[in-house]
């Protein structure tokens, strides 16, 4: 039987209702979440194996690459998956998705002006390794200005996915950069009211794993809900 | 590194935004340079059980379909049992899909097997229900629902998690219902309004 997984913080997370991320306004349920003991459902997930995606999705640099590479300043992105007890999760799949560096998606609804570059595609996935680390090759992501306020840009960011080993731990986060003055401004990152929260969400500059005349790297380390070192089956369910 | 090593919290969630499909169903976004997208086949033609199809709309706070949600679902197979870890295809049941709102119509839909009914560790018994995961721009956190079946009567009057639920009236939000003689479940999601589909903090 596997142990129940701590609760998720609800105070480190952004609530439902955000109103200046205006889009949460008629997106967001109004009746509270109801809790309910974990079972067999929630502590279950589905699993990724190397047959599931191809060596070389994780370098964005050349996945897409048709005439070239893209434009843009060529960055590493590196982490590890953790728990909560900071148990390495190894086998995470990690689906990432971003802007150009001109910060244009490639996606049918993105009208913005920027160009879209032929040489990058935006997506790009791994597995974690035995010691739940993972790397990404892809060029920095633009800023976009996006319909919220008037003149609302977003801050640099790379989408993340990320599949622990129980449907519950299911997890879908920003990454953002050190340093850039849009965090702050940004609507969507405030929906996160805590500061240390939203700190865990910037990638930090880092020049010891910078490739030498190639690529400049930021580490960043994803956390997932962790159970119980010693499973302790509480039993109440069904009261 | 954030904080001490025995006091790591979990990374804040961030909405997926209007282009997930960029990063999860690349070749519904037409870059197709994986070979196809993840999360096609749920239950292979040798898994055993019902073939039944589930579908629906989900409705924002106006009314509105929307075109550009994504959802998971991850299910037990016909005889109740959820898929272990490391076991992919051997059985040729994943319990686990990956669908996204069709961009006109808002429609969904997976093609799957009825899930059994789940007994738990403790002895309970789980009613037949699908778990489902919705994310989309607007939402900040991802949104966990059950789909159960409104033709297990029986099975959902002793089913734990929806006995949980303190109003009556609203564990019909959960409840798929099948067209008459096919063995199509239709499973409408409200996220706001009177009849708000009940969303659970797992
Ligand atoms: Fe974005």
């Amino acid at each position: 039987m596997i142990a129940s997984f701590y609760p998720r913080d609800r105070h480190r997370h952004p609530q439902a209702l955000t109103p200046d991320y205006k889009s949460s306004v008629t997106r967001s349920p109004r009746y509270p979440l109801l809790s309910i003991d974990q079972t067999t459902s929630e502590r279950t997930g589905p699993t990724f194996g190397h047959g599931d995606i191809n060596p070389g999705d994780n370098d964005l640099l050349l996945n897409h690459a048709q005439t070239g590479d893209p434009i843009g300043e060529r960055i590493i992105v590196h982490g590890r998956v953790l728990d909560e007890n900071a148990k390495p999760v190894p086998g995470a799949l990690i689906e990432i998705w971003q802007a150009n560096a001109g910060g244009r998606y490639r996606h049918r609804n993105d009208r913005y002006l920027a160009p879209i570059d032929p040489n990058f595609g935006g997506c790009g996935r791994t597995l974690t390794d035995d010691t739940g680390a993972y790397a990404f090759r892809t060029v920095k992501p633009g800023a976009y200005p996006w319909r919220n306020h008037g003149n609302n840009w977003r801050p640099a960011h790379i989408h993340f996915s990320v599949f622990g080993t129980a449907f519950c731990q299911r997890l879908i986060t920003q990454l953002y950069f050190e340093g850039d003055p849009l965090i702050s401004l940004c609507p969507i990152v405030r929906s996160i009211a805590d500061e240390a929260a939203i700190a865990a969400l910037t990638a930090r500059l880092d020049m010891k794993t910078t490739a030498s005349f190639d690529a400049i790297a930021y580490r960043f380390d994803i956390i997932l809900r962790g159970q119980p070192a010693t499973p302790f089956e509480h039993q109440l369910e069904g009261n | 590194m954030p904080g001490l090593a025995d006091d790591l919290h979990e990374t804040p969630s961030q909405t997926a935004g209007p282009y997930v499909h960029i990063g999860l169903t690349p070749d519904a976004a037409g870059i197709s340079i994986y070979g196809g997208d993840l999360g096609g086949a749920i239950a292979g033609p040798a898994s055993p059980g019902e073939r039944i199809r589930v579908e629906g709309v989900i409705f924002d706070g106006t009314g509105t379909p929307i075109t550009d949600a994504l959802l998971e679902i991850w299910q037990a197979d016909a005889s109740g049992l959820y898929p272990k870890p490391g076991a992919q295809t051997d059985d040729d049941f994943r319990g686990w899909a990956r669908a996204i709102t069709d961009f006109t119509t808002g429609l969904w839909h997976f093609e799957t097997v009825k899930p059994g009914p789940i007994v738990e560790g403790n002895g309970a018994t789980q009613a037949p229900h699908i778990n489902l995961w919705i994310v989309a721009r607007g939402i900040n956190i991802g949104l966990n629902t059950r789909i159960y079946f409104a033709d297990e009567a029986q099975a959902n009057e002793s089913d734990p998690v929806l006995n949980m639920i303190e109003w009556g009236s609203r564990r019909a939000t959960l409840m798929a219902h099948r067209h008459c003689d096919t063995p199509v479940y239709r499973f409408d999601i409200r996220l706001q309004g009177e009849d708000e589909t009940v969303f659970f903090d797992v």
